[in-house]
């Protein structure tokens, strides 16, 4: 017999929860929740992924829950799309889980018990908001997911700055979950109807769809980390636990994406092209702002957090290119965009997470987080160390990895849109590709600082010498990710073959690169352009190899060690080596505008010299003070209300209620 | 395409061994045309290839904390460039590899042994190295996209990413003038002198600490390994001046299947290069080296020469 | 041959017109500067006397000789020797950011294009495409002189501004009459004389022939 693929899920979903019930019987217990649950978590995950690959080439298949309020059931449907989104889920909460088990600790903060509740809740929470098929059940789903991951992020609720990044976090996750609510209203077009079927149905005109649009780029946009919405970010990620870190980074923003593709692709359906430029004009100022901040980061997991916003930033930008094309209806060209955006939403989340996951495994054994203070890890961690420098390069977009592949698709498609039918259009967008190649170099830049100044060179500490490499779990979960980061580079045109029916439901086109043989990469036609990571891969492999072989084979292999040369310079100590702040240092100064710079420099005449700088985002200041400032003004007024007399607010009572009763009937 | 076909198979290799045999040539003669014209007496043609040699006997001197990473490198880094040297047009546009990388893939593979080669600089963790590092990521980061942009012009005009169809394109349809590959081609020396490590950005035979990059970043390697940093350096210039080459001169390159043409081809490059050479060493020997704070701006202004040469095309010739 | 070639070497001169606009923009010497402005007005030459044969239009000949008597020949020469004069040689204008003046000035391309798209599309002619490379290079010569401070380059801004203005002549309609373009000749060898007189009095007034030092003239 056949199990049904979405009851499946639902099950799922149950397990996790039920793990995290489990986890609250003995919440003290590390043994119980680090050997047992966290794996199992794994394993729930692993068939998640499965029901996900399965029933990415299924029809829909839509259910009624006998849960919800009475009238109001919950509707849950399994989709391509949905279905795409459980297998990222899936495959990448495996692989986080398994990290946790190995890297859950008797901390100060949250006990662990507690922790594997929130983590599995979350995750659940996740798979939820991914079948949910009416604006009830994906709220509910949605403010879960928002709730869990705030209480993980303040797991260490000890230190008044992670309690500060925590109620950052929820403020925007709230701004935006208004706006999401406030969408779906746009939606039902006053029919009451709050099923996804029903705004399917619907067809909104211009001005409700624009409206919709609007607010799900708010919400969504807010949950995801873009410009301007972004500022939760980098201070979430770096106080959360590593794996939690990864966990949000890798799927909770991918979450959002998919909230975006099924709000403007299915439910509207036929979007305006002008979205597109909206779109894409945030995509690529999120992935030029979060590349160079990412830049000038000192502490790793900023670093990486800032990096996220980049990258979904690209992932924006493929997705206003996809409404773009979709608004003109090209639509293979739509379909292109498409397969680039789902693309590196996939590979973000298997390098991120990895990244993320590394530096989860530095901060253990080392107890920190600032990058000048590390250093010389490879050494000492040689399989972090190893699973990172493929993140590294994964995500630094370079061939034959997996951030390469989507960063070509996304530039093919960009190289298609001098054909845009609009005078200025046609001008812009391919210059803006420009901006999409200076993300990716700069990506390569603060990769190399990332992984220079944290695995590379001396260490800057005497403590490091003590650091110790992941344990086995941990090992495992690295190496999981890592391995998936290259087949996903490897591997495109399978790859490819699974993104199909989703471009077909949403655009209702296939880039058919299928065509072309499994080797090479092809999207549209062969002769346009081509791409072989496999080919390229074994040749560079195979060059690399008979390079090493024949300078083994006709010279001797003598090695002798001695002291560094560094041009004969003796006193040289750990200390010289770039800080993190000196190899951002180029990119501060190329990027000025950018920052907001507080500096002090010493004078010649210091006896105790001292430099101190501090950049800061301009938004806080352009924005996000004066939007502060007027609503404490706003509230100030609002105190005139409160009289600390009982029969002063029984009276606002009950002139509240006679005015209803007066004017609404 | 040919991809499967033996002779196809036996012409790459053929291509890709004498690429890399012959790329030290190329700074010989670039070396030699310097010392001509700043009045010094030459060295050899095949000088590199005596420094190789001498390099390749040399034990290797290894810092006590060299990592893996430091060891290996070379040997990517070597690899990368000798594919990048098979896979640019150079003689003829039809070899296997050529739809295994498009002018995209060529730019992360230069990328790619970019990366390898910064963090080699930072592994033994010292202060010349890391600054190194530093100094070859800024140029890096703003030339990359310079040259991408380059070479998407050239991709719109021919419709294709595919070095081999850009190149046919440009050869072989009827002689079109297009007016953007005169900001490109602008843009496009500009970025070369960058990436390979030339006066005004930085000077291949200094040995001042302060003011070197790509010597700066290799300091520590000795041997072998610095014979193979060295010759993929050599691999770079002839790399960089086969795909100027191909896109501003593309005339003379075989077509597909023309195997008379080929022949022909092989002098012809071998001209173009000659040229190309002594240029490049009258560009160095006529400017001078920039302070590294004027590196972004030069290099923005070539990127900006790029964005411009796109525009261009897109507006004169008609997208 | 040429019938062919002809009008894609006037794109040509148009991309390589634009390209010294450009250059002329981010130059920071002056002797660079009066270097560029000639070659500036030989590409102009070039394509008048181009356009010239392409339409056989006889008279276009005589405005591609004038303006290499006028543009390439006589008013690189008084810039010259105003330098000399003014002992200015080796002046060199603090540009703070090239790379935000060069966006600023692909902006300005893609406005100008967009302007300029309706009217090259009425005009009949062969070379209509590069109406709105003129009309850039006329905007980018105004943003020189409003980013100079320096007399001398503010002066070379406004002579490459009619540069600009003159190719539009050509490209869109094959040219003015005659007696207007001599006329307009005049008026920039006048207006160049004019400038460099005025030159002269503001040095010897202010020891420099930096125009911030204009700011004092204002009442208080």
């Amino acid at each position: 017999m056949e199990i049904a693929p979405l009851q499946a899920v639902l099950a799922a979903a149950a397990a996790w929860l039920l793990i995290g019930v489990a986890g609250l019987l003995r919440p003290e217990s590390l043994a119980l929740s680090a050997r047992a649950l966290f794996p199992a978590g794994a394993l729930v995950g692993l068939v998640v992924a499965v029901i996900g690959f399965t029933s990415l080439f299924r029809a829909p298949q839509a259910l009624v829950l006998p849960l919800g309020l009475p009238d109001l059931p919950f509707h849950a449907r399994l989709d391509a799309l949905s279905a795409f989104f459980l297998l990222l889920l899936g495959a990448v909460a495996s692989g986080i889980s398994l990290f946790a088990s190995g890297y859950l600790r008797q901390g100060e903060g949250t006990p662990p018990g507690l922790q594997c509740a929130y983590f599995h809740v979350f995750l659940a929470s996740m798979a939820l908001v991914l079948v949910a098929d009416d604006a009830y059940f994906f709220m509910v789903a949605w403010e879960t997911m928002a709730l869990s991951s705030f209480f993980l992020v303040t797991s260490d609720h000890r230190h008044a700055e992670i309690r500060r990044a925590g109620y950052l976090y929820l403020l925007i996750a709230h701004i935006g979950a208004i706006a999401i609510l406030l969408c779906f209203g746009a939606l039902q077009a006053g029919t009451g109807d709050y099923t996804f079927a029903n705004m399917r149905e619907l067809q909104p005109g211009a001005g409700v769809a624009t409206a919709a649009f609007l607010l799900a780029l708010v919400g969504f946009g807010a949950k995801a980390g873009i410009v301007p919405l972004h500022v939760w970010l980098p201070e979430a990620h770096p106080a959360a636990p590593s794996p939690v870190s990864a966990l949000m980074s890798a799927v909770m923003l991918k979450t959002a994406v998919y909230g975006l593709l099924r709000v403007t692709l299915d439910l509207i359906a036929f979007p305006l092209w002008w979205w597109g430029v909206i779109a894409l004009a945030l995509g690529l100022v999120s992935a030029v702002g979060g590349i160079v901040y990412a830049a000038v980061q000192t502490d790793m997991k900023r670093l990486l957090a800032y990096s996220s916003i980049e990258n979904i930033g690209l992932i924006f930008a493929g997705f206003g290119l996809t409404l773009l094309f979709r608004g003109f209806g090209m639509g293979t060209l739509a379909a292109l965009a498409l397969t680039a955006t789902l693309y590196h939403c996939l590979n973000h989340a298997f390098f991120k997470s990895l990244l993320f996951l590394a530096t989860g495994s530095v901060l253990h054994a080392t107890r920190e987080r600032s990058l000048g203070k590390l250093g010389g890890l490879i050494h000492r961690m040689p399989w972090v160390a190893w699973c990172a420098l493929v993140g590294s390069i994964a995500i630094a977009g370079l061939p034959p990895l997996n951030g390469f592949v989507s960063e070509w698709l996304l530039l093919q498609a960009f190289l298609f849109t001098p054909g845009l039918p609009q005078g200025y259009l046609n001008m812009l967008v391919p210059v803006a590709a420009t901006l999409v190649a200076l993300t990716a170099a700069l990506s390569g830049y603060v990769m190399v600082k990332f992984y220079g100044v944290v695995f590379l060179g001396q260490p800057r500490e005497a403590k490091l010498a003590e650091a110790h490499d992941a344990g086995l779990w941990e090992r495992a979960a690295l190496a999981w990710l890592a391995a998936m980061c290259i087949a996903l580079g490897l591997a495109p045109v399978t790859v490819i073959g699974l993104l199909e029916p989703i471009t077909h439901m949403l655009t209702g086109y296939g880039i058919g690169s299928a065509a072309q043989g499994w080797l090479f990469l092809a999207p549209l036609q062969p002769e346009r352009a081509s791409y072989s990571p496999l080919l390229f891969f074994a040749v560079t492999a195979l060059l690399v190899a008979l390079t090493w072989l024949s300078v083994r084979l006709f010279y001797h292999g003598r090695v002798r060690r001695a002291p560094p040369w560094d041009c004969g310079f003796p006193y040289q100590d750990a200390r010289m080596q770039d800080s993190a702040e000196g190899f951002g240092q180029p990119v501060r100064q190329v990027f000025e505008p950018f920052f907001r710079i507080e500096q002090q420099a010493p004078t010649p005449f210091d006896a105790h010299p001292e430099f101190r700088e501090k950049h800061e985002d301009r938004l806080w200041y352009w924005l996000y003070l004066p939007v502060a400032r007027a609503a404490d003004a706003v509230t100030t007024l609002v105190t005139v209300l409160q009289r600390g007399r009982i029969s002063v607010y029984l009276t606002y009572s009950f002139v509240t209620l006679l005015v209803l009763l007066l004017f609404v009937r | 395409m040919s991809a499967g076909s033996i002779p196809g198979l036996v012409a790459q290799l053929a291509v890709l061994a004498a690429a890399v045999l012959l790329a030290p040539m190329l700074s010989g003669w670039v070396n030699q045309c310097r010392a001509w014209l700043q009045n010094r007496s030459a060295p050899g043609l095949l000088q590199p290839y005596r420094v190789l040699t001498k390099l390749f006997n040399k034990e290797v001197v290894l810092a006590h904390n060299a990592s893996p990473l430091f060891r290996s490198a070379p040997y990517v880094i070597f690899g990368c460039l000798a594919l990048a040297a098979a896979i640019v047009p150079k003689v003829g546009t039809d070899l296997p590899l050529n739809a295994a990388a498009d002018a995209i893939a060529l730019v992360g593979l230069l990328a790619l042994a970019r990366l390898f080669i910064a963090l080699a600089g930072m592994d033994i963790g010292t202060a010349f190295g890391t600054l190194g590092a530093r100094r070859e990521m800024l140029v890096g980061f703003l030339a990359e996209p310079a040259l991408l942009m380059v070479l998407f012009t050239a991709s719109l005009i021919s419709h294709s990413t595919s070095l081999a169809t850009i190149v046919q394109t440009l050869a072989h349809r009827e002689l079109v003038i297009y007016p953007s590959m005169a900001f490109a081609g602008v843009a496009f020396t500009m970025v070369s002198l960058a990436e390979n490590a030339r006066i005004p950005i930085d000077n291949p035979s200094t040995h001042l600490e302060l003011t070197m990059i790509h010597e700066a970043m290799v300091l520590e390697y000795s041997g072998r390994h610095l014979a193979l940093i060295e010759w993929a350096a050599s691999l770079k210039l002839f790399v960089y001046s086969c795909m100027g080459l191909a896109l501003f001169f593309p005339f003379g390159v075989a077509e597909r299947g023309d195997w008379v043409g080929l022949l022909v081809a092989m002098p012809v490059l071998a001209v173009k290069l000659a040229v190309g050479g002594f240029l490049l060493a009258l560009i160095e020997t006529l400017s001078a080296k920039m302070r590294i704070f004027r590196a972004p701006e030069f290099l923005a202004t070539a990127f900006l020469l790029a964005v411009l040469a796109m525009l261009v095309h897109v507006l004169l010739e008609g997208g | 041959m040429l019938q062919h070639y002809g009008p894609q070497l006037i794109n040509l001169f148009a991309a390589v017109l634009l390209l010294l606009s450009f250059a002329m923009l981010t130059q920071r010497r002056i002797m660079s500067l009066i270097n560029l402005f000639a070659a500036q007005g030989l590409v102009l030459c070039l394509s008048t006397a181009l356009v010239a044969w392409l339409t056989g239009q006889t008279h276009l000949y005589g405005s591609a000789a004038l303006t290499l008597a006028l543009k390439v020949v006589a008013l690189p020469w008084i810039l010259h020797m105003l330098i000399r004069r003014l002992n200015v040689k080796w002046d060199v204008e603090t540009l703070i950011n090239i790379p935000t003046m060069m966006l600023v000035g692909i902006v300005l391309v893609i406005l100008a294009f967009n302007l300029a798209l309706p009217i090259s599309q009425l005009a009949g002619t062969v070379t209509r495409s590069t109406l709105g490379i003129a009309l850039a290079s006329v905007l980018l010569s105004f943003l020189m002189m409003i980013t100079r401070s320096k007399a001398v380059p503010q002066v070379i801004g406004f002579l490459s501004m009619e540069n600009g203005l003159f190719f539009a002549a050509t490209g869109a309609v094959y040219g003015m009459p005659m007696v207007v373009e001599l006329g307009v000749a005049l008026d920039v060898l006048v207006g160049a004389l004019i400038l460099g007189i005025f030159m002269f009095q503001i040095r010897e007034r202010f020891d420099s022939v930096d125009t911030r030092h204009l700011e004092k003239l204002k009442e208080h």
